[in-house]
């Protein structure tokens, strides 16, 4: 008896909502034994990173404010990928966008008012939105491909950074050290829960994936960019143009990177500093696919990552695990996702040998 | 005068160009067989971090390159069964690839941060090495002429051999090349192998030519850079040797800046980091603009081998 | 030369299943040496599958190949040639951007130096009358010449059996009775040949003996040359024949679908540009442009249906200058249009059938309200397709990847016709369609066009066209021909138009189209 794949009449539903799941799942069993392998205690490295920011409590802050740039930059990228197009640059349009509303910050320093915020964010978002411009301008006119031009970009914009933090704009109360000036208080993220960590932008990045999936599976403009994506010579035929559509998924990904930049600048960083880049643009790809471009997918799968950075700290102290196993873990978890996508267009089917290959 | 400021620079330019040139080499070759990876960048810290390791312990640099290309080629293999053997999405698992590659790296990289680690040097007699003009010729390490060897045969490989002529045929349309009876995804793991190796090999580069020692993401970048690389040089061997060292030029000038006064102060440092990126971008539009858009990529590119039977 | 006793190639009890269907059940027959052996079909009746496993591609799931006698595995393709079993495919196994010596050094399976293999494709060309540059970029060659490309290819490795799959579908008529003449030839030199096709007049022409499939089935092994085409027909269909019912003497109303100079540059280096194309239907006439692929119908199409845009004046819809306008703008004045791919250009196969009626009549049927899509609308209007054209789904909720050829088909011309299009530009309607299928498509087409519709359909099926078509036009080098009326035009003389104006030799093949597609 031998098992034989076979394709499904239909891509399985089921299977494309269970095998995230089980991807992290697999992780967890398989990370185990890569660690242990690798010198360290497998099953504490397994419990600290997956389980102890879920069952602490005090450390569900800590997940909501991780989580909350990567559903906002993951958001978006379900979009642009959904459309086929491949924005792997979220963090260079993550950093532009909070190059932007830093901009703006420092031009009202001095100003008071609660419009002050509002404006910083539109500003990132046009930041990020204006940076992801470039490739889509790039692509449309020139045909060159979004995937090289928008990871050079980051390379870009990690260099601009460092040119304002380091140059023009730094503190001159920051006594040698390359950083912008503190943001005021009517620059800052609003507290949202007293007595916590949790800020505005926690409901905002739960919003944007509400609207986003409202937006996705009932409008013209999603049902565009789902079509363009699956096929884009049927999208040309049923009147939807490629052009505008790469042109959308660019401005919206990089939009939200860019709103997601300024929230991270304006709250847990507070200001700009060369260290800004975390890294979340690029962790970000692998919540989208793990949320399956969806945005309540995402939602899920952001928390989940959220759970390893948290995790990775813990294990970081706790039992001196190098935080650089959280990006394998994530890695592995991506890995798993990608192979367990054959069960969504492929079954397994027990096959008795025949005759002939048995005489063969 | 003259000599004393252009021998230098030669002699910079040449390492700078190297590691994108042997990764371009192994991902010109991927590619022509159909296969889009974009873990280049994840391999080559896979290789550079092996070959810290294995220099550091064994103080041998032919085996530290030879694990190193190995453990390239292996976790091309990963990237290998999941888009050939299960028709995972080539994008998204070579992004899985270059994250898998950063977070090893790192970590397996931790016990060797700031070790310095013995160049790789000329195997040429010092006397011939050390001559300042004939520096140009026997001053590098034995990786430059690697380099180049492999460019001729990759180019001898690809347009002379029979195996050569399948791996093009493949890349062009599996479907037909299925039916005549080829193993295609068999051509494709190979290719992605080799490709692999050749990562790996360019990641040697890293400690072993350019900067000494073992820090996190030491490759910065410059897998994506030899990916651009192979489209600008339309899938041709020569075209990658001539592309790769125009960046060599490019990326030299960054270093001089950072170390020379006068002019060159004139441009902030990063703008002068920020260069090869843009001066990539730029040739990407250059070359589009000169197609007019039709390509000449392989026609299977990225493309998924699915026989409908 | 057909006396030997031992069957070249003998078939006993082949089965092979896919999931859902039974490809082949139980098939067996054999093919003597030197004997033209027709394996006649529908499409979908298993003859593709059956080859596959002579030839090694596929394995069968029960059941055995026998071989001079000789019960052999045919493992794969390289076993098959060892064997001595050669293959020309339907669709050509070529690869476009090499030469005709490697595309040709690819089908061999031992190195042969490149002037060697010069020389011995130079004596097979010679020995067989065919011409061919061996060092022409395939991409830059006609169809005929590619096919040519196969044979060669075939021939060098000396077969003592020769497949062809489908041969003729893509040949103007000349070219097929040059291929007879060779396939002629080597079966005086005691090839066998198996002939699949289901052409019945070239099987008359042809073959010594047909085996008939039906649903994966042999239903009968006769002589073609006795068999009359009507019954050949009968047994490869089943059921008795059914013919389009077009009403007799029928009459025309004014013009509306007019083209006047439509003009397309070529935009990939080896397409085809349209040059000066002029043709006028009037409301219910079926207007059918003929001709062998890749001489401008897809270039054709895209511009008709609004995805290529060109002067506003070169397309007129009920009179509306309509050139420079989209494809929605175009549906808005009455145009809809069905490509001939359907799954990744006329539909989306990932997406379900309800999402497949939005792609194209969300407009025109008041889908869209707002920005939003009124997903209930288009629930109803599928379920109307579905009902109305007896398109075999779970329902608007299935995916139109999961449809059969035929039923994606049906439902893709549902979806154009009920819109009740003033003008319908088809493009293939029934191409890869089981005959009950193409029935029911054949007969809506006519239908619409009773009701005032003017109707263009771009085809490669002269049969077809012929039962369908009112007035003719013939597509060569993006070039149309002047229009004809059907019943007035022979044959002989569309193919002609479709080998190009110089074709009157069965050696020419050069024609514009090609011409043009040299590169500078």
């Amino acid at each position: 008896m031998q098992f034989q794949l076979e394709k499904r009449p239909a891509p399985s539903r089921t299977m494309r909502i269970v095998t995230p799941f089980a991807a992290v799942a697999l992780t967890m069993v398989l990370g185990a034994i890569v660690f242990t392998l690798l010198g360290y205690d497998g099953l504490a490295a397994v419990r600290e990173i997956f389980f102890t920011p879920l069952t602490n409590s005090y450390k569900w802050q800590d997940l909501a404010v991780k989580a909350t740039p990567l559903v906002i930059i993951a958001v978006g990228l379900s979009v642009s990928y959904r459309a086929n197009v491949w924005n792997i640059g979220a963090e260079g349009q993550y950093i532009v966008g909070a190059i932007a509303g830093t901009g703006v910050g420092l031009l009202t320093h001095t100003m008071t008012g609660p419009w002050i915020f509002p404006l910083m964010l539109l500003a990132g978002i046009a930041g990020g939105a204006a940076y992801a411009a470039i490739p889509a301008f790039l692509r449309t006119q020139f045909k060159v491909n979004e995937i090289l031009t928008t990871l050079m970009l980051t390379y870009v914009s990690v260099q601009l950074l460092n040119y304002l933090v380091f140059g023009p704009w730094k503190s001159p109360t920051s006594m040698g050290q390359p950083q912008t000036v503190l943001f005021s208080a009517d620059q800052s993220q609003p507290y949202i829960i007293p007595g916590t960590i949790v800020q505005v932008g926690t409901p905002i990045a739960i919003v944007v994936a509400l609207l986003v999936w409202f937006v996705m599976s009932r409008s013209v403009f999603g049902f565009q960019v789902r079509a363009v994506g699956a096929s884009p010579a049927a999208a040309r035929y049923g009147g939807f143009s490629a052009n505008r559509t790469v042109w959308l998924a660019l401005l919206v990904s990089g939009g939200l990177a860019g709103l997601a930049g300024i929230l991270e600048a304006t709250g847990p960083f507070g200001r700009l500093v060369p260290q800004f880049p975390t890294n979340y643009g690029f962790t970000a790809i692998i919540v989208a696919f793990l949320g399956r471009l969806h945005p309540l997918g995402v939602l899920i799968a952001g928390t989940a990552l959220a759970i390893t950075f948290v995790g990775g700290e813990v294990a970081q102290t706790t039992i001196q695990l190098p935080f650089a196993a959280v990006g394998i873990f994530q890695a592995m978890m991506l890995f798993l996702l990608l192979a367990g996508d054959i069960f969504v267009r492929y079954r397994f089917k027990r096959s008795v040998p025949e005759a002939t290959r048995a005489a063969a | 005068m003259t000599l004393d400021l252009i021998i230098p620079i030669i002699i910079t330019l040449v390492g700078a160009s190297t590691p994108i040139l042997l990764a371009g080499l192994g991902e010109l070759v991927a590619e022509k067989s159909g296969v889009l990876n974009l873990g280049v960048e994840g391999m080559m810290l896979i290789g550079a971090v092996i070959t810290v390791a294995v220099v550091l312990l064994t103080g041998n640099h032919w085996l530290a390159i030879i694990c190193a290309a190995g453990a390239s080629a292996a976790a091309a293999l990963i990237f290998g069964f999941l888009t050939l053997s299960l028709s995972a999405n080539q994008v998204a698992t070579g992004l899985a690839l270059t994250i898998f590659g950063t977070g090893f790296s790192a970590l397996f990289g931790q016990p060797y941060t700031g070790k310095a680690v013995p160049l790789f040097r000329s195997p040429f007699p010092p006397e011939l090495a050390a001559d300042p003009v004939w520096r140009v010729v026997f001053g590098y390490s034995p990786l430059v002429y690697f380099s180049l060897i492999m460019v001729v045969a990759v180019w001898w490989f690809l347009q002379r051999t029979r195996a050569g002529l399948i791996l093009r045929a493949v890349g062009e349309n599996d479907l037909s090349a299925h039916s005549i009876g080829y193993s295609v995804i068999g051509v494709r793991y190979l290719a992605v192998a080799f490709g692999g190796a050749m990562a790996g090999i360019a990641g040697s580069c890293f400690p072993l030519i350019l900067t000494p020692q073992w820090v996190e993401r030491l490759t910065t970048g410059r897998g994506w850079i030899a990916l651009a690389l192979v489209v600008f040089a339309a899938w041709r061997p020569f075209r990658l040797l001539a592309g790769a060292y125009l960046f060599g030029l490019v990326m030299t000038l960054e270093v001089y800046a950072k170390a020379a006064g006068g002019g060159f102060r004139v441009l902030p440092s990063e703008l002068w980091a920020a260069l090869p990126y843009l001066a990539t971008i730029l040739v990407l539009v250059l070359i589009s603009m000169r197609r007019g858009g039709s390509s000449s990529a392989p026609a299977c590119l990225g493309k998924p081998f699915l026989p409908t039977g | 030369m057909e006396t030997s006793l031992i069957p070249r190639l003998e078939l006993v009890g082949i089965t092979k299943r896919f999931p859902g269907v039974l490809a082949n059940d139980n098939v067996g027959f054999s093919v003597k040496p030197g004997e033209i052996h027709a394996l006649l079909g529908e499409n979908g009746a298993g003859k593709s599958t059956l080859v596959k496993m002579i030839y090694g591609i596929m394995q069968p799931d029960a059941g055995e190949i026998r071989w001079n006698g000789q019960r052999v595995v045919v493992h794969n393709p390289k076993a098959a040639r060892k064997l001595g079993v050669g293959m020309v495919f339907q669709h050509f196994s070529l690869f476009e951007a090499m030469t005709v010596l490697e595309n040709i050094a690819l089908g061999l399976d031992s190195k042969v130096p490149a002037r060697d293999l010069e020389a011995k494709v130079r004596e097979v060309l010679k020995q067989y009358g065919l011409q061919l540059d061996p060092h022409r970029t395939v991409s830059t060659l006609s169809v005929g010449e590619r096919q040519r490309i196969e044979i060669v290819r075939a021939l060098l490795l000396n077969p003592s059996l020769l497949i062809m799959d489908e041969p003729t579908s893509v040949l103007t008529p000349q070219e097929v009775d040059q291929l007879f003449v060779v396939l002629r030839q080597l079966a005086r030199e005691g090839c066998s040949i198996l002939y699949i096709s289901h052409k019945l007049h070239e099987i008359k022409a042809l073959c010594d003996t047909a085996t008939i499939l039906r649903g994966g089935k042999v239903v009968a092994t006769c002589d073609p040359k006795v068999e009359t085409s009507r019954s050949m027909a009968e047994k490869m269909i089943g059921a008795g024949l059914k013919d389009v019912k077009k009403a007799p003497g029928r009459s025309f109303g004014g013009d509306k679908f007019v083209v006047e100079g439509l003009t397309v540059p070529r935009t990939e280096a080896f397409g085809t540009g349209l040059d000066t194309i002029s043709f006028t239907v009037r409301a219910g006439e079926i207007f059918g442009i003929a001709g062998v692929a890749g001489n401008g119908q897809s270039e054709l199409l895209l511009a008709l249906d609004g995805e290529v845009q060109v002067r506003p004046d070169a397309i007129r819809i009920e009179g509306e200058a309509a050139g420079e306008l989209s494809p929605n703008a175009r549906r808005r004045l009455g145009l809809c249009a069905v490509p001939e791919e359907r799954n990744g250009h006329a539909a989306i196969g990932d997406f379900t059938l309800a999402d497949n009626s939005v792609l194209t009549a969300r407009n025109r049927l008041g889908m869209v309200t707002a920005g939003l899509i009124r997903s209930g609308a288009a629930k109803t209007y599928t379920g109307k397709v579905i009902a109305d054209f007896a398109v075999k789904a779970l329902g608007p909720g299935a995916t139109a990847g999961s449809l059969s050829g035929g039923n994606l088909q049906k439902f893709i011309m549902g979806r154009e016709i009920l819109q009740k299009p003033s003008v319908l530009v088809v493009s293939q309607p029934t191409w890869g369609v089981d005959a009950g299928a193409a029935a029911a498509i054949h007969q809506s087409i006519v239908e619409l066009a009773q009701t005032g519709t003017a109707v263009v359909i771009i085809s490669q099926d002269l049969d077809e066209l012929l039962a369908l078509c009112d007035t003719l036009a013939v597509i060569n080098g993006g070039r149309l021909s002047a229009p004809m009326r059907v019943g007035e035009v022979s044959i002989e003389e569309i193919g002609l138009l479709m080998g190009g104006i110089h074709g009157t030799a069965a050696e020419t093949h050069i024609v514009p189209g090609e011409r043009d597609a040299i590169p500078a």
